[in-house]
C-alpha cells in the first residue's frame, strides 16, 4: 500500500499489542493470520489465552489449510467464519456485550479491516483504537457515488460499476462509515474517453 | 494574529457559589446574542488593571450551550495567583466591562460514545457543568464523580445533586473520601469515554488508572490549563525581524511579545492546544518545557517551544518569529 496525499486514506500502523487490555478480539483473514501469529508469538501464552480470533476463511484453499492455521493460534480461541461479512456480524455480537478493557485488532486485506473498524465505531470506539495491519491483497471495496452500489474485490482503476455500469475512477478518498473507497465516473467530461486500467500499488 | 475574534462584554451578575469561587455572567454590550458554543468550550478573558497590566486567562463556559443570551464562567481565587483570578475576584463587579475571545472547544463530548464518565477535582468541575447539560439534553448515559475539599469549597454541589440525582457522586476530602476510580472504570460497557479535569496530579493519576484498566488512550480525555510558571528573566531574539525582547521573571514569552506589540497566534494560553507552537532557532541556555502538547521526543529535540507556558532557563533564546 502506497502512502497517499489524500487525508482520508487509512493508515495501518501494525499490530502493536496492548498489554493492559483484559481481553482481545482479533479479526483476520489468511494473509492477516501470519501477522497475528507473529504478535501472539511475541506476547506469549497469557495474552493468547485472553484472545478470541475471528478468522475469515474465504482465501483458504481447503478445510485442512484452515485447521492448520486454527491450530497455530492456540491457546487463543478461534472462530472460523466463511467470509468478511460473517466476521463483521460475529464481531458486532461480541462488541454488543463487551466491556471497556477489550482491545480490537484487525489484520489482512483492506475491506476486512474496514468492516472491523466500521463495527467498532458503531459501538463508540474511536477508529484509532483499533490496531490494524494491512497484509495480502490490495483489493478495495468501492462505493459508486452515483448509484451507491458497493463493489467488492476491486483491484484496479477505473472499474465498471456493477450497479449503474459507469466507469469509475477509484479515489484514495475513503469513508470509514461505509468502509469503502469512493468511485467517481471517470468519463464525465468526455463521454467514452476511458483510460487504461491501472492495478493498485 | 489570533485565531478567534474578540468582543467586549458586560458583567451582568456576580455570585459567590462556594468559598473562593465566584460565578460571573457575561452579556453582549449591546444586548445581542453571543455565538453559540459546544459544551467543554472555554473563552480567553482579557483584563486590563489600569496600571498597564494585562491578564489573559482561559475559563470554561459553565452555562447551557444553547443559551446565547450570555455566558457564565466560574473563577477560583487562587492564592499564588499571577493576578488574573485575583483581579476577577477583587475588581470585577456587575457593570464591569471585559474582553473575551470567541469560544474554543478543546474538550468536547464524544458524540458517538455510548456512555460518559466525568471525573472532576475542585474547580475542574467548570467544563462539566456545561457538559452535563448537553449530555442530559441528548439523553446520553453519564455519571459524574466529583472530588471536593469540603462541601463549602465545592461549586455547584447542591445544584448538581438536585438536578441529576444518583448520577452525581461527591467525594469529600475533609471526610477522607477519595474517588474510587479503579472500581468506577470496572465493567463499563464498550464505547464508554472518560473525561477528567482538575489539578495536574489528579489528571495524570486518572489517565494512568484508565490505561492500566486497558482503556484505549482515545477513550480517555482531559483538560488542564497550565498557568505559565515564573522563572529567570531571559532575552528572546526574533530571527526574522532581528528584535530583542526581554521576558520578565513573572512573564511568559507570549505575554512579553504582546507587550511589545507583537501578536503571535494562540488559543488556550495553557499549553494544551498547540496553536502557539514556535520554531526554536537557537537557545544559549536550556529550554524549560511546561506544556502538555509536545511529545517527549519533541521536547528533547529542542526545536519547538510552546510560547504560552514554556521558557528558557536564562540567556538568549532565538525564535523563528
Amino acid at each position: 500500500m502506497l502512502p497517499s496525499e489524500v487525508k482520508s486514506r487509512p493508515v495501518y500502523h501494525g499490530l502493536e499489542p496492548d498489554l493492559f487490555a483484559s481481553n482481545n478480539i482479533v479479526v483476520c483473514d489468511r494473509a492477516g493470520a501470519v501477522g497475528v501469529n507473529e504478535m501472539l508469538a511475541k506476547t506469549g501464552a497469557e495474552f493468547a489465552a485472553r484472545t478470541t480470533v475471528l478468522l475469515s476463511t474465504d482465501e483458504y484453499p481447503d478445510a485442512q489449510a484452515v485447521e492448520l492455521d486454527v491450530a497455530r493460534f492456540q491457546p487463543a480461541r478461534v472462530i472460523a467464519l466463511p467470509n468478511g461479512d460473517a466476521v463483521a456480524a460475529a464481531l458486532g455480537e461480541r462488541l454488543f456485550r463487551a466491556q471497556m478493557g477489550t482491545r480490537i485488532y484487525a489484520a489482512g486485506a483492506e475491506p476486512l479491516i474496514g468492516l472491523a473498524v466500521q463495527r467498532a465505531m458503531r459501538f463508540g470506539i474511536d477508529h484509532l483504537s483499533v490496531r490494524t495491519e494491512h497484509r495480502g491483497s490490495l483489493k478495495r471495496r468501492v462505493q459508486c457515488v452515483h448509484c451507491k452500489t458497493l463493489i467488492e474485490n476491486v483491484t484496479a482503476s477505473p472499474v465498471k460499476c456493477t450497479g449503474c455500469g459507469q466507469e469509475l475512477a477509484v479515489r484514495d478518498h475513503y469513508s470509514r462509515r461505509y468502509a469503502a473507497f469512493i468511485g467517481v465516473r471517470i468519463d464525465a467530461e468526455v463521454p467514452g474517453e476511458i483510460p487504461e486500467q491501472v492495478p493498485f500499488q | 494574529m489570533t485565531a478567534s475574534a474578540s468582543r467586549r462584554v458586560r458583567v451582568a451578575e456576580v455570585e459567590s457559589i462556594a468559598d473562593g469561587i465566584k460565578r460571573f455572567r457575561l452579556v453582549d454590550l449591546a444586548g445581542g446574542p453571543l455565538p453559540s458554543f459546544s459544551a467543554g468550550s472555554h473563552v480567553i478573558v482579557t483584563m486590563h488593571d489600569g496600571n498597564g497590566h494585562t491578564f489573559k486567562n482561559a475559563y470554561s463556559l459553565t452555562s447551557a450551550p444553547e443559551d446565547t443570551s450570555g455566558y457564565e464562567i466560574g473563577v477560583l481565587h487562587t492564592v499564588d495567583s499571577r493576578g488574573g483570578s485575583q483581579f476577577m475576584h477583587e475588581r470585577v463587579s456587575p457593570g464591569s466591562e471585559l474582553q473575551i475571545s470567541d469560544p474554543v472547544n478543546l474538550f468536547p463530548v464524544v458524540r458517538t460514545g455510548r456512555k460518559h464518565i466525568l471525573i472532576a477535582g475542585g474547580i475542574g468541575i467548570t467544563p462539566f457543568h456545561a457538559m452535563l447539560q448537553e449530555l442530559a439534553a441528548r439523553g446520553d448515559e453519564f455519571e459524574l464523580h466529583y472530588g471536593v475539599r469540603s462541601l463549602a469549597r465545592g461549586a455547584f454541589c447542591d445544584e448538581l445533586a438536585e438536578k441529576y440525582g444518583a448520577r452525581i457522586k461527591i467525594y469529600r476530602e475533609d471526610k477522607g473520601e477519595r474517588i474510587p476510580l479503579e472500581q468506577i472504570l470496572r465493567g463499563q460497557p464498550l464505547g464508554t469515554h472518560m473525561y477528567v479535569c482538575g489539578p495536574s496530579p489528579m489528571i495524570e493519576w486518572a489517565l494512568g488508572v484508565g490505561r492500566a484498566a486497558g482503556w484505549p488512550v482515545e477513550s480517555l480525555h482531559s483538560e488542564k490549563f497550565t498557568a505559565p510558571l515564573p522563572g529567570n528573566a531571559f532575552t528572546i531574539k526574533l530571527a526574522r525581524s532581528g528584535r530583542d525582547i526581554l521576558v520578565g521573571a513573572q512573564q511568559s514569552i507570549l505575554e512579553a511579545l504582546e507587550q511589545n506589540g507583537i501578536d503571535p497566534p494562540y488559543l488556550c494560553r495553557g499549553g494544551a492546544c498547540g496553536q502557539c507552537e514556535t520554531r526554536v532557532v537557537a537557545c544559549s541556555s536550556k529550554l524549560l518545557h511546561n506544556d502538555d502538547y509536545l511529545t517527549a521526543e519533541e521536547k528533547a529535540s529542542g526545536q519547538k517551544v510552546m510560547i504560552c507556558v514554556s521558557r528558557a532557563a536564562g540567556g538568549v533564546l532565538t525564535l523563528d518569529l
